[in-house]
């Protein structure tokens, strides 16, 4: 068995060389293109999901397709993802097969909250906007949405966390992103690489954490004060939360 | 003559083919079972060291916020970053996969069995007391029992996300499907091999919560039977 003799040494080696920041395919390089697909994946996501999760709400229908969704995901390695995706595709080996397949793995927490929150919406206030003579576009605009929005924005933490973690992956196909440290690590082989397999993990894992505090700190600035306390959190419905280890 | 990506219109390279199982069926099945036992070894791992810590969270009630804590930050770790964090310990053998996989369960099956142990009646849990049960024994024929439900849900999760997430384990040559999906890729695209080890996947979860769904009801024979 071949181990590392002092990883966490190494690591803080391999972090404290400027040059692994600014050279071609250094860190710098590696967590512009991790953001950019994790950006482009949530943003897709945000695009597909939200229209359908708060229309399906409006109606207050789908509520099974939605958990459908959630579950069939779940089952699905990300790994398969993204490796079929570029055959599908047919344009190689870009971004944009990434981005899709990443944008997959971000529906279902984003259209399960963006249903959740237009179904939680109290039907007195629903009956209220009706009494006064909101048409139904309008009820879903002025009523519906803005009441939504703390479970919108819970369910975009959680998609977002869970992008930034599995973009990680783009690295088995050529995807790029911080990964690719990880996996240069492992090409040089566990004993020389230790330190950058760290490093890599560490860049990765404190990526994801930023994310989760940062977003967790924007999901309570939009929500209400006085919805803060007292409602349960949605925002990692139990499925979504399982893909979110991928 | 076009080089660019003409495999990809290739008639010879088919989503699926019954060929391509034939001919690498040792290596389809050995796939299969390094998949299915590292699934099988991490769960029940995960399940022998949740349960004692959801106790812990169930007696001492200050223990449940950080256990829940610290399993969650762990939740959020992506994989490939656990996985890099192990393996320059571990070494790159299976023992790091399955490391990685049952830290990943745990935080899914403690939180279920958190949640089914607090959702016993107070009721009943007074009524046990009045009846002179013991903590421990209170805790195996009343607490536990009436969990089940929420134990059961904390498994089956487990199991479904760990089948997926073995594939990672390519990081550090022990994915099991993930070894054959990998392959697929590097060998230009083989779609029959991606393909037959994404389906052999999907069908292992799909296979294994259908176990566990026949080994809830045998477990607890009073629930109501739903046609779902």
């Amino acid at each position: 068995m071949i181990v590392a003799a002092n990883p966490i040494g190494q690591a803080i080696t391999w972090i404290n060389d400027p040059l692994n920041w600014t050279n071609p395919g250094g860190m710098l390089d590696r967590l512009g293109e991790h953001l950019t697909i994790s950006a482009l994946a949530v943003a897709l996501g945000c695009l597909v999901a939200w229209p359908l999760g708060l229309w399906l709400g409006h109606l207050g229908r789908g509520g099974g397709l939605v958990v459908l969704i959630s579950n069939a995901t779940l089952a699905i390695p990300t790994l398969a993802l993204l490796t079929i995706l570029p055959v599908v595709f047919a344009s190689g080996f870009g971004k944009t097969p990434v981005v899709v397949a990443l944008a997959v793995f971000a529906v279902p927490p984003l259209l399960a909250n963006a249903y959740t929150g237009v179904r939680q919406a109290d039907p007195e206030a629903r009956d209220a906007a009706r009494g006064m003579g909101l048409s139904s576009a309008q009820l879903l605009r002025r009523v519906e949405l803005p009441l939504a929005v703390p479970y919108l924005a819970a369910g975009f933490r959680t998609a977002a966390v869970q992008v930034i973690a599995t973009a990680a992956l783009a690295s088995f196909v050529n995807g790029g992103g911080l990964g690719q440290i990880i996996r240069t690590g492992f090409g040089i082989g566990i004993a020389a690489g230790g330190g950058q397999i760290v490093a890599g993990g560490v860049l990765v894992a404190g990526l994801a954490l930023l994310a989760e505090v940062v977003l967790g700190g924007v999901e309570r600035l939009v929500t209400p004060k006085p919805l803060r306390r007292g409602r349960q959190r949605l925002g990692r419905p139990r499925a979504a939360d399982a893909t979110g280890s991928a | 003559m076009s080089f660019r990506l003409s495999y990809l219109a290739d008639p010879g390279n088919p989503w699926f083919s019954w060929q391509y199982v034939r001919d690498n069926s040792d290596t389809i099945l050995a796939a299969v079972r390094e998949h299915a036992s590292l699934t099988g070894r991490a769960v029940v791992i995960a399940v022998l060291i949740a349960l004692p810590l959801s106790v812990l969270a169930y007696w001492f009630r200050p223990l449940a916020g950080p256990i829940l804590a610290v399993s969650g930050v762990v939740y959020t770790i992506p994989s490939l970053a656990l996985f890099a964090f192990i393996a320059p310990y571990l070494g790159t053998g299976a023992t790091t996969v399955l490391v990685g996989l049952v830290l990943y369960a745990l935080l899914l099956i403690v939180r279920n069995v958190v949640a089914g142990l607090n959702q016993v009646p107070p009721e009943v849990r007074e009524a046990a007391e009045g009846m002179g049960y013991g903590r421990w024994r209170r805790l195996f024929r009343i607490d536990l029992p009436l969990a089940l439900p929420g134990i059961v849900t904390g498994v089956r999760l487990a199991t479904v996300s760990t089948v997926a997430l073995v594939t990672v384990g390519v990081l550090v040559g022990h994915g099991g499907l993930g070894q054959l999906i990998f392959a697929g890729f590097q060998n230009n695209l083989y779609k029959a091999e991606i393909m037959t080890a994404a389906l052999l996947c999907v069908a292992l979860a799909v296979v294994l919560d259908l176990l566990l769904i026949l080994v809830a009801r045998l477990v607890t024979p009073w629930s109501p039977r739903r046609a779902r």
